[in-house]
């Protein structure tokens, strides 16, 4: 993450505020896109003052949204800006895409102070100089003291489907192999030691990251996946179970080859949570035929952000729509979605 | 993590399940006390590298589970209450009450609060002094300590914003009453070590020496629980009835001494209703006379409860040991994580959420 600094002599007070005006489309709110938001976003924004933008794509499209509520807006690794850029780049890249364009969307809690807004938004304008996006159009709304924590973001991004063949849990059959990006767990659980102080919080930074490096690559390898899924909330225990009942195949997954580094590890222990079910933003499984593995590997060990990538599983026909981890002793157990919220354990 | 994969060590597993194997000539029933245990044996599969005459049943050791029903509407009525801030463990909020859980409550807008500690609750009492805030004390000996603390340090700090609804459980009496219940399986106890870590193994010999029943106190780990399952059949093959400590890593005789102290200092022994399982007397902790001012029951009155229990639910059953989750007609069809029927689906520590979790809908 970058200090933020501003290029020019500070356009707002020390210690301003959001004002319902901020979002009223006066002059108070032209004078925030003015003065912090285009400015902040720099390069990364089209030079565009208009109702929308407009531009050519040759070929098929892929178009994503989500929206970011992440509390707080700030932890180790990232923020809600670099969560908002990455996590819609990372949802193109899935579909097999190179990301072009992303609209953003704010909804702003009156009161927040508009030295946070800045700073996400230069946290925006890293992460999508990083990603190789533009930032093509966006909306600022306010909202009334209460009504929203701190602020939100939406992102919806368009991208140009550049692999070669279709990529879909449908696509997945037996005998392919489960390859992992890298450890997983870090996201949830940095969030959370954030959120509620326990004193481990700078041991473990967020995965937050673009995948546009290693899915590229595989992509421009010739290398056709036949399903990648991000890794975010349910972690790999949800998208794979998600895709295993999607096609319609079984998933074995091998417990001591999943990557987990020792302070998420010991962070769940304490916790009673299982780093299967730990949210991510910055990992991704890829379910290729077993020929492609060990190129695929090695392109994703070739990338900082996939370095500790691994084949950690196979599909299989049956059970359908089950997965299944074989533990340390030997014996397998099913692996399921999360139910509910995750709650830490009493004792 | 060296430390933890020292006991999850795949080749040592195998010997120990060789050595139970060889010690092993007749059919054994053992129960594991804690839930933690019930969730490490499903998770690593330890019931099915066991021979076939060595059965594993599931203890009453889930705090969440056995804490009673009106309990839960206890703490619902006053996180509904204006003013009041209820504090508690996360695990707590999905517990069925009579009617809703604590989740429903806070959607309600009551003011629910996950906390990590007890002294977080103590934290919230000092910065919002114009709310009363009830920290929900439940748990067994393991958990009793810390909560005594956050009472004595508010009564040091004469704090009179903070209070605690506690429904503490304690392990012997429990035992005891499993083991003179008719129709008794139980044949052996693997003892949960971390209750033993604060109580010592001290309290457990009358009840080995009395129900001629072996006790070995047993760690987490995947190795701590094969080695307490071997030293228990060997002490019924061999005819013994002991405590013996398998987890003395952690536990020692006395237990931990201070601990104690604190959990004297406030709370005296009372007789306490365990959800599924019924009323047992001694069972439990309650505020002593000298901290009294600091319970949520005296402070917010008589709170309406109805203490109903869904009738399907073999809840008891199963925290009894008398059945297993998967026997259940309801296991995975009508009861599931995302519609319990009753608790022990629910909590984290719960048998039935344990088998769901590992071994699929079909347990």
């Amino acid at each position: 993450m970058t200090e933020f600094s501003l290029s020019c002599p500070a356009p707002f007070g020390e210690g301003e505020t959001v004002k319902l005006a901020h979002g009223g489309g006066g002059r108070a709110m032209a004078r925030l896109l003015e003065t912090l938001i285009r400015p902040g976003f720099g390069d990364a924004a089209l030079a565009l003052q208009h109702d929308g933008a407009v531009f050519d794509i040759d070929g098929p499209v892929a178009f994503t949204t989500d929206s970011y509520v992440v509390k707080p807006l700030f932890f180790p690794g990232g923020d809600i800006g670099t969560l908002a850029i990455n996590g819609t780049v990372n949802d193109l890249l899935m579909c097999g895409a190179r990301p072009l364009y992303l609209s953003v969307g704010f909804i702003l809690e009156e009161g927040l102070p508009l030295a946070t807004l800045a700073r996400v938004v230069a946290s925006m304008r890293d992460a999508a100089l990083a990603a190789g996006v533009k930032l093509a159009t966006g909306d600022t709304k306010v909202v009334d003291r209460g009504k929203a924590d701190g602020l939100f973001v939406n992102t919806a991004g368009i991208g140009h489907v550049i692999a070669p063949e279709p990529i879909a849990p449908d696509q997945v059959r037996a005998g392919d192999t489960v390859i992992l990006s890298g450890d997983i767990g870090r996201h949830g659980v940095a969030v959370m030691a954030a959120r509620e102080g326990f004193g481990f919080e700078s041991a473990i930074a967020s995965d937050c990251a673009p995948l546009t490096g290693p899915v590229l690559e595989m992509l421009e390898a010739g290398i056709a996946p036949h399903c990648l899924r991000d890794l975010t909330r349910g972690g790999l225990a949800s998208a794979t179970v998600e895709i295993a009942e999607a096609a319609g195949v079984a998933v074995a997954l091998d417990e001591a080859a999943i990557p987990v580094s020792e302070a998420v590890a010991s962070a769940c222990e304490v916790l009673g949570f299982d780093p299967l079910h730990v949210a991510n933003e910055g990992r991704f499984v890829a379910f290729v035929a077993p020929e492609d593995a060990e190129k695929t590997l090695q392109i994703l060990r070739s990338h900082p952000v996939s370095a500790n990538a691994a084949l950690i599983g196979e599909v299989r026909a049956a059970p359908a729509g089950q997965v299944s981890c074989r533990g340390r002793l030997g014996v397998a157990r099913v692996v399921d979605m999360l139910s509910g919220e995750q709650l830490p354990r009493i004792c | 993590m060296k430390f933890r994969d020292e006991y999850r060590d795949p080749e040592a597993a195998s010997r120990l399940a060789a050595a139970i194997a060889r010690t092993v000539t007749r059919d054994w029933t053992l129960m594991e006390i804690c839930g933690g245990q019930t969730h490490a044996i499903l998770r690593y599969g330890i019931d099915e590298l066991l021979p076939a005459r060595v059965s594993l049943i599931h203890g009453p050791g889930c705090p969440v589970c056995v804490t009673p029903v009106e309990y839960i509407d206890k703490a619902i009525a006053i996180a509904l209450t204006p003013g009041a801030v209820l504090c508690s463990f996360g695990d707590m909020l999905r517990v069925p009450g009579s009617r809703e859980d604590l989740f429903a409550a806070k959607a309600k807008g009551g003011d629910v609060r996950i906390v990590y500690s007890p002294l977080d609750a103590l934290a919230i009492a000092r910065t919002e002094p114009a709310r009363q805030v009830v920290f929900f004390a439940v748990g067994f000996e393991t958990t009793a300590p810390a909560n005594a603390m956050a009472a004595f340090r508010a009564k040091q700090e004469g704090l009179k914003n903070f209070s605690m609804l506690v429904s503490h459980v304690l392990v012997p009496p429990a035992m005891e009453a499993l083991l003179a219940a008719p129709g008794n399986r139980v044949q052996g106890f693997l003892a949960a070590g971390h209750v033993c870590t604060i109580m010592g193994t001290r309290e457990y010999e009358p009840i080995a020496v009395h129900h001629r029943v072996p006790i070995v106190v047993t760690g987490f780990e995947p190795l701590d629980i094969l080695e307490g399952v071997y030293l228990c059949v060997k002490q019924l093959e061999e005819g013994r009835a002991e405590v013996e400590n398998q987890y003395s890593r952690s536990v020692r005789a006395e237990g931990n001494v201070a601990a104690q102290r604190i959990m004297r200092e406030v709370f005296e022994i009372t007789p306490r209703r365990w959800r599924g399982i019924g009323d047992i007397a001694a069972s439990g902790f309650g505020l002593s006379e000298a901290y009294r001012d600091f319970d949520a029951e005296r402070r917010f009155g008589a709170v309406a409860h109805d203490g109903m229990e869904n009738n399907e639910c073999i809840a008891g059953l199963v925290l009894r040991g008398e059945k297993k989750p998967p026997e259940c007609p309801a296991f995975g069809t009508r009861c599931t994580p995302e519609h319990p029927l009753g608790v022990t689906m629910v909590s984290s520590e719960g048998a039935c959420a344990a088998y769901h979790r590992y071994r699929g809908a079909r347990g």
